[in-house]
C-alpha cells in the first residue's frame, strides 16, 4: 500500500493537520476510514454465516485464531449483494473490545487530507448514508465520503430504538 | 484446630479488614447507603459464622454492633463516637480471634462492657447531644477519647483513629517536618491498603503491655493540650517498630500454620486458561494437518505426546478451578443441627449432588448465599413440631440441597418442606415499605409477589431473632448470584413449602462437543446435553412421523418430538427431511430429538463468547475454531428449546418426567393429545401414554363376537370406542390410538385427532365417571381427560387384572447402565402391572427421586457403571424418604460378599439379572407383603 498525497488543492504545508484515510470501495463508491480504526486489511477465505442473525452480519471469520465478526458495509449502506463475489476483502477494526472484519468490494490506498477542508454531508444525500457519514472530500477526480466506524458498527442499537 | 475454624478465621479476617476500610469510609460519607449495607452485609456474615461455630462472645459482640448498625440503616444519626464504638468492638474482635487463632479456643473474658454501651447506644433515640457537633472542637474530640479510653482496655487504638480524625480535620501540619511525613504516611494508607499499618499498630499495642501505658498517656495529654497529633504520632510509631520484630516473627508461625494451600489471582488463573484454549486450538490444528497429510515427517509421535501433554495440561488447569460444590456445603450440617437446637425445631438436612464441580470462583460467590438459604429455611421456612404436627406434617422438617449439571448450567435447589411464603404477609409489608402500591399489589401474582423478598432490608419476621429476620440476605443471596449472571426462583406453596431454585450459568472454557451438520453447516452441540444418537430414514426401523405436519419420532414406544435444525435455523424451505440423525436431547426434564443432516465427531472446542451482536439469538451459547480452522456455532439446547417453544403456538415438547406422572403433579407442563369423540367435547390423554396414533382403513375392522378388532402388526388388537356416542366406523378411515403395554394393544377408536399441546394439566376430578379422570382448562377450553384405565379391562383380561385396584399400579425404578436389559426388561415388568422409570446411571437415579419421583419398588443392577448400585442403595437409604423402599439387586453372579453387603443395606432380594422368573416372584413376594402392610 504506497501513500498517496493527494490533498485536492496542494497545500502540503498543513501535514501535522492531516489525517489519513484507508480507502475502500463499495459499489464504485470510494469511502474512507480512519486509519487510527484500521487494525489490518485481510482476504477473507473462509466465512461461517450465523443464522438468524442481523441482515448485516455476513458472518464469522477466523483471523489468525480469532473470532471476528464479519458485517457487510454494502448491506449496511443499503446495497445488495455482489452476485459474483471473487475475492473478498475486509478491513479489520476493533469496537469495544470486539473484532469486526467490515466486508468491502475492494482496498485502495492510504490518503492524506486535511480535515478542514472536509465538506458537510449534502442535504439530499440518503438518509441511511448520512447516520454513517462524516462528512465528504473532494478528491481530484472522485469524491471520498469518511466513514463514521463506530456509528457502521452501532446497527443493533438502531434497530432496537426503532 | 479443625478446618473448619481456620477458613473461618482467615474469611472472617478478611472480612474485618474489609469492615475496617469501610467504616472509615461510612464516617466520612454517612449518607451512603452502599457502604452502609456493605458494612452490615459483613458484620452479619461475621455474626452468622460465629454463631454456628459456637463463639458466643464473638457473637454477641458482632449482634450488639450489628443492632447499632441496624439503627444507622433507620436514620439514626452517624456520630463519631458511635463509630469509635463500633471500631473499637472490631478490635475487640480480632483480639479475639487473635487468641483463637493462637489457642483453638475463644479466650475468656466478658464483654458485657462494650455491648452495653453499644446497646446503650443503640436505644438512644436522638443521638448523644454531647456527642454531635464533635469535628470543630478539639476540646470534645478529646473528651469523645476520654471515654472511649476509660471504657476500652486496650485503648491505644481508638486513640490512633481519634489522631487520624485530628489530622484530617487540621489540615496544615506545620509542624516538624520529619514528624509530618511519618503522619502523613500514617493518614494516606487507611484510604488504600491502611487498615494494615494501622492494625500493626494495634497490635503493637496489644502486644506490648509494659510501655503501652506510657504511650497513651502521652496522646491523650497532647490532644487535649491542642496541639494534637504531631507530636504524639512519632512515639507511636517509634512502638510499632520496637514491636514489629516480635510480631513478625509470631506471623511468621501463623503463616506456616496456615498455609497449605496458595492464593492464585484469578487473574492469573484466566490468563493461564485462556493460553491453555490456544493451546488446545493449535494442538487441535496440528492433529489436523497431520491427519491430512499421509507422510510421516517424523514429527508424529512427538505431536502425539504434544497432544497427550496438552490435555493433562488442559484437565490439571481445569482441576485448579474446579471444585466439588460438597465443598461448600461442609458447614451446613452443622449450621442446621446448630439452628435447629436454637429454635427447638427438627430438621434434617439432605444433600444431593455433592459432587457436582463447579468452577471455584462461582462456588466462592454461592458459597455465603447458600449459607443464608439454609439459615432462612431453617429459621423462617420449617415451623416448630408442634406446628407441623398440627398442620398433619411430620415433626421433623426437612431442608433438601440438590445440585446437578443441566445443559450448560448447574441448578441447585434449597427445598423445605416448611409453611411456605406468606403472601399476605409480604404483600402488607411491601405496601408499608412502599415499594409497590396496594393497586399494584392487588393485581399481582403470588410468583411476583415472592420476588419482594430478595428486596433490600424486607423482612416479615416479627421478631429479630440472632438466626436471621433482619432482612439482611435475600437481596445479597441475589446480588451474589447475579452478580456471576446466575438467577434466583422461588416456588412456595402455602404450607407446602418453599423452593428456591439457583441456575448459575458453567462458563467452562472448554468443553466436549458433538459436530453435526444441517444444510452443510457445521454446529457443535455440548456433549453433556446429548444422550443418544439414533439414524432415521423412511425404510429403517427408525422413521420420521407426523403428526399435523409435526415430525415425531418413536423410540423404545415413547414418542420423542422432533426439531429440524434446518429449519429452527431457517436454512431450509425442505421442511419434509427424513433422513439424517436424531440427536436425542436432554434439556431439564425436556426431551426431544433435533434432526441434523451428518454427525462428525465429538472435539473438545474451546467456547469463545458470542460477539454482543449476536448474542440476542438464543439458539447459539458461543463459538469455536474447530481444528481446521473453521468457525462453528455452539447450540444452546436451552436456547433452541426455548425457541422452538415459544415460536410455534403448539409445545411440541413433552416432559419426560411429568408425563409419567401426570395426574399427580398438577404444575408440571404435560403434553396432551387433544381429540374429539362422538360428542363436540374436547378430550385429551397425556401424550406419553400413547404408543402409536393410527389411521386405519374402517373396512379391516373385523367383528369377532360383537367386538371389534384388528390384525394390528401380526396381532389382533381389540378396539374400543372412546366414549358411548362414538360408533366405530364402518367405512371409510378410522382413527385410532394405540396404548400398548408389553405385548399387548389396545385400540381407542376417536372422531378426530385435534392437536398436540403443552398445558399445565390442573385437573377437577370427577368422581362419578370412571372413563374420566376429570375435566381440566387445556389451552382455555375445558376438556376431558381420559382415563385409559378405564378401557383397557373392557377390551383385555390381562390389564383387567392388574387394574384391579382402581388403576393405583406399583411404580417401579429399574436402574441399569446397559441399554439392552433396560429394554429386556421394561416390558416385562410392565406387562407384570408396573409403571416403569428407568435411569442409566446412580445420579440419574438419585435425580429422579430427588424430584419428587414416587417410587414403590426400585430395582437396580449392583455393578452399575461409575458408581455401584450398593453406593446408590446406601444413598437412599440415607434419605428418609427412601430408607424403606423396597430394594432389589440384579446382578451378573451373586457372591457372597455382595449378599452380605445387601443385607446390610436392607436390600430385599438379589436375582441373577437374566432370570426374568426370578425377578418376577420376588416382585410378587414384595407386592405380597406390600399389599399386607397397605
Amino acid at each position: 500500500m504506497k501513500l498517496v498525497d493527494s490533498t485536492p488543492s496542494g497545500n502540503v504545508k498543513a501535514a501535522s493537520r492531516q489525517m489519513e484515510f484507508v480507502t475502500v470501495t463499495v459499489a464504485g463508491q470510494l469511502l474512507g476510514l480512519p486509519i487510527s480504526r484500521v487494525h489490518d486489511v485481510f482476504v477473507v477465505s473462509e466465512m461461517t454465516t450465523v443464522p438468524l442473525a442481523p441482515g448485516e452480519i455476513a458472518g464469522l471469520l477466523n483471523l489468525r485464531g480469532r473470532v471476528v465478526t464479519a458485517v457487510s458495509l454494502r448491506r449496511r449502506l443499503g446495497l445488495g449483494d455482489i452476485p459474483d463475489a471473487g475475492r473478498r476483502m475486509a478491513v479489520g477494526l476493533e469496537n469495544q473490545g470486539e473484532a469486526y472484519g467490515l466486508l468491502v468490494d475492494d482496498v485502495g490506498e492510504v490518503l492524506k487530507l486535511n480535515p478542514d477542508e472536509m465538506q458537510p454531508n449534502p442535504v439530499h444525500m440518503d438518509r441511511g448514508w448520512v447516520g454513517l457519514s462524516q462528512g465528504v472530500h473532494q478528491l481530484r477526480d472522485q469524491l471520498l465520503i469518511v466513514l463514521d466506524v463506530d456509528a457502521v458498527l452501532a446497527f443493533e442499537t438502531e434497530r432496537e430504538a426503532a | 484446630m479443625d478446618d473448619l475454624l481456620l477458613e473461618f478465621l482467615t474469611e472472617t479476617n478478611e472480612h474485618l479488614e474489609t469492615v475496617d476500610v469501610e467504616m472509615v469510609r461510612f464516617e466520612q460519607d454517612p449518607n451512603n447507603e452502599a457502604i452502609l449495607s456493605n458494612i452490615f452485609r459483613l458484620v452479619h456474615t461475621i455474626k452468622g459464622t460465629c454463631g454456628f461455630l459456637g463463639l458466643p462472645r464473638l457473637e454477641a459482640l458482632a449482634h450488639a454492633a450489628e443492632t447499632l448498625m441496624g439503627k444507622f440503616r433507620d436514620g439514626m444519626a452517624v456520630t463519631t463516637p458511635a463509630v469509635s464504638l463500633i471500631l473499637s468492638t472490631l478490635d475487640r474482635i480480632k483480639e479475639i480471634l487473635g487468641e483463637l487463632e493462637r489457642q483453638g479456643a475463644e479466650p475468656e473474658g466478658s464483654d458485657g462492657d462494650l455491648i452495653e454501651l453499644l446497646d446503650r447506644m443503640a436505644s438512644q433515640e436522638p443521638p448523644a447531644p454531647e456527642a454531635a457537633p464533635p469535628p470543630k472542637a478539639p476540646q470534645s474530640t478529646g473528651a469523645a477519647i476520654h471515654q472511649v479510653l476509660e471504657r476500652e482496655l486496650k485503648p491505644g487504638e481508638v486513640s490512633l483513629d481519634e489522631l487520624e480524625r485530628a489530622f484530617q480535620e487540621a489540615p496544615g501540619p506545620e509542624k516538624s517536618t520529619t514528624a509530618g511525613t511519618l503522619t502523613y504516611q500514617v493518614l494516606e494508607r487507611p484510604l488504600k491498603p491502611g487498615e494494615v499499618s494501622l492494625d500493626d499498630l494495634e497490635r503493637a499495642f496489644r502486644e506490648a503491655p509494659g510501655p503501652a501505658p506510657l504511650v497513651i498517656d502521652k496522646p491523650v495529654e497532647k490532644v487535649s493540650s491542642e496541639k494534637p497529633a504531631a507530636p504524639a504520632s512519632p512515639p507511636a510509631i517509634q512502638q510499632k517498630k520496637n514491636a514489629d520484630s516480635p510480631e513478625t516473627g509470631e506471623s511468621g508461625e501463623g503463616i506456616s500454620g496456615k498455609v497449605q494451600t496458595i492464593r492464585v489471582n484469578v487473574d492469573t488463573l484466566e490468563h493461564l486458561m485462556t493460553m491453555v484454549s490456544e493451546l488446545v486450538l493449535t494442538r487441535n490444528q496440528l492433529l489436523e494437518i497431520a491427519r491430512r497429510s499421509s507422510e510421516d515427517h517424523g514429527y508424529k509421535v512427538p505431536l502425539q505426546r504434544l497432544s497427550q501433554v496438552t490435555a493433562e495440561l488442559q484437565d490439571g488447569v481445569m482441576k485448579t478451578r474446579m471444585q466439588p460444590i460438597g465443598n461448600a456445603w461442609q458447614k451446613l450440617p452443622r449450621v442446621v443441627r446448630d439452628l435447629s437446637n436454637e429454635l427447638s425445631k427438627k430438621i434434617d438436612l439432605v444433600m444431593q449432588g455433592a459432587d457436582t464441580e463447579l468452577d471455584r470462583q462461582v462456588l466462592e460467590v454461592i458459597k455465603d448465599p447458600l449459607t443464608h438459604m439454609v439459615r432462612n429455611s431453617a429459621d423462617h421456612g420449617i415451623e416448630n413440631p408442634a406446628d407441623r404436627k398440627a398442620a398433619g406434617k411430620s415433626e421433623k422438617g426437612t431442608i433438601r440441597l440438590n445440585a446437578y449439571h443441566e445443559g450448560g448450567s448447574i441448578t441447585i435447589e434449597i427445598a423445605d418442606d416448611g409453611k411456605g411464603l406468606n403472601f399476605a404477609a409480604i404483600r402488607k409489608k411491601a405496601g408499608e415499605r412502599g415499594i409497590a402500591s396496594d393497586a399494584e399489589l392487588e393485581r399481582m401474582s403470588d410468583a411476583q409477589v415472592a420476588k419482594f423478598i430478595f428486596h433490600p432490608g424486607f423482612s416479615t419476621a416479627a421478631k429479630v431473632t440472632s438466626v436471621s429476620g433482619r432482612g439482611v440476605g435475600m437481596d445479597v443471596v441475589k446480588t451474589n448470584i447475579e452478580l456471576i449472571g446466575g438467577t434466583v426462583d422461588i416456588r412456595s406453596e402455602q404450607g407446602r413449602g418453599t423452593t428456591f431454585t439457583i441456575k448459575i450459568p458453567l462458563t467452562l472454557a472448554i468443553v466436549a462437543a458433538l459436530i453435526v451438520s444441517s444444510k452443510d453447516q457445521r454446529f457443535a452441540i455440548p456433549q453433556i446435553a446429548v444422550s443418544e444418537l439414533v439414524r432415521v430414514s423412511p425404510t429403517s426401523e427408525h422413521s420420521i412421523e407426523r403428526i399435523n405436519g409435526t415430525p415425531i419420532l418413536r423410540l423404545r414406544d415413547r414418542l420423542l418430538p422432533i426439531v429440524p435444525l434446518s429449519k429452527v435455523m431457517g436454512l431450509s424451505g425442505n421442511e419434509d427431511a427424513n433422513h439424517g440423525f436424531v440427536v436425542v436431547t436432554q434439556v431439564a426434564h425436556q426431551r426431544f430429538g433435533i434432526l441434523v443432516d451428518g454427525v462428525f465427531h465429538t472435539e473438545e472446542i474451546v467456547v469463545k463468547p458470542m460477539s454482543t451482536k449476536l448474542r440476542h439469538i438464543q439458539l447459539f451459547s458461543g463459538n469455536t475454531i474447530l481444528g481446521d480452522g473453521a468457525v462453528v456455532l455452539i447450540i444452546d439446547p436451552n436456547g433452541l428449546a426455548r425457541m422452538v417453544g415459544s415460536e410455534s403456538d403448539r409445545n411440541e415438547f413433552q416432559s419426560d418426567a411429568s408425563a409419567e406422572q401426570a395426574v399427580v403433579a398438577a404444575d408440571e407442563m404435560t403434553s396432551l393429545l387433544v381429540f374429539r369423540g362422538g360428542s363436540e367435547s374436547l378430550k385429551a390423554v397425556p401424550l406419553s401414554l400413547v404408543t402409536r396414533l393410527e389411521e386405519i382403513e374402517a373396512s379391516t375392522i373385523e367383528w369377532s363376537s360383537g367386538r371389534p378388532v384388528v390384525q394390528y402388526r401380526g396381532r389382533l388388537m381389540p378396539l374400543v370406542s372412546c366414549d358411548e356416542e362414538l360408533t366405530i366406523k364402518r367405512e371409510g378411515m378410522q382413527s385410532l390410538l394405540v396404548f400398548s403395554d408389553g405385548d399387548v394393544s389396545m385400540g381407542l377408536a376417536v372422531a378426530e385427532i385435534v392437536d398436540i399441546v403443552e398445558d399445565k394439566l390442573d385437573i377437577e376430578l370427577l368422581a362419578e365417571r370412571s372413563d374420566l379422570v376429570g375435566s381440566a382448562v387445556v389451552r382455555g377450553r375445558t376438556t376431558e381427560i381420559v382415563n385409559v384405565a378405564h378401557y383397557l379391562p373392557m377390551v383385555l383380561e390381562t390389564w383387567s387384572r392388574k387394574e384391579r385396584k382402581g388403576g393405583s399400579e406399583r411404580s417401579l425404578l429399574l436402574v441399569d447402565s446397559s441399554t439392552f436389559f433396560r429394554d429386556m426388561l421394561v416390558p416385562v415388568l410392565k406387562a407384570s402391572g408396573y409403571r416403569v422409570q428407568t435411569a442409566s446411571t446412580a445420579q440419574e437415579a438419585v435425580r429422579l427421586l430427588s424430584n419428587g419421583l414416587h417410587i414403590d419398588v426400585v430395582v437396580t443392577d449392583l455393578e452399575l457403571s461409575g458408581h455401584s448400585g450398593f453406593a446408590l442403595v446406601a444413598s437412599l437409604r440415607a434419605d428418609p424418604h427412601h430408607s424403606t423402599t423396597p430394594v432389589i439387586g440384579l446382578t451378573v453372579k451373586p457372591d457372597p460378599q455382595q449378599i452380605a453387603l445387601a443385607r446390610k443395606l436392607h436390600i430385599s432380594e438379589i436375582v441373577s439379572k437374566i432370570d426374568r422368573r426370578g425377578l418376577l416372584s420376588a416382585l410378587a413376594e414384595l407386592n405380597g407383603t406390600l399389599e399386607e402392610a397397605a
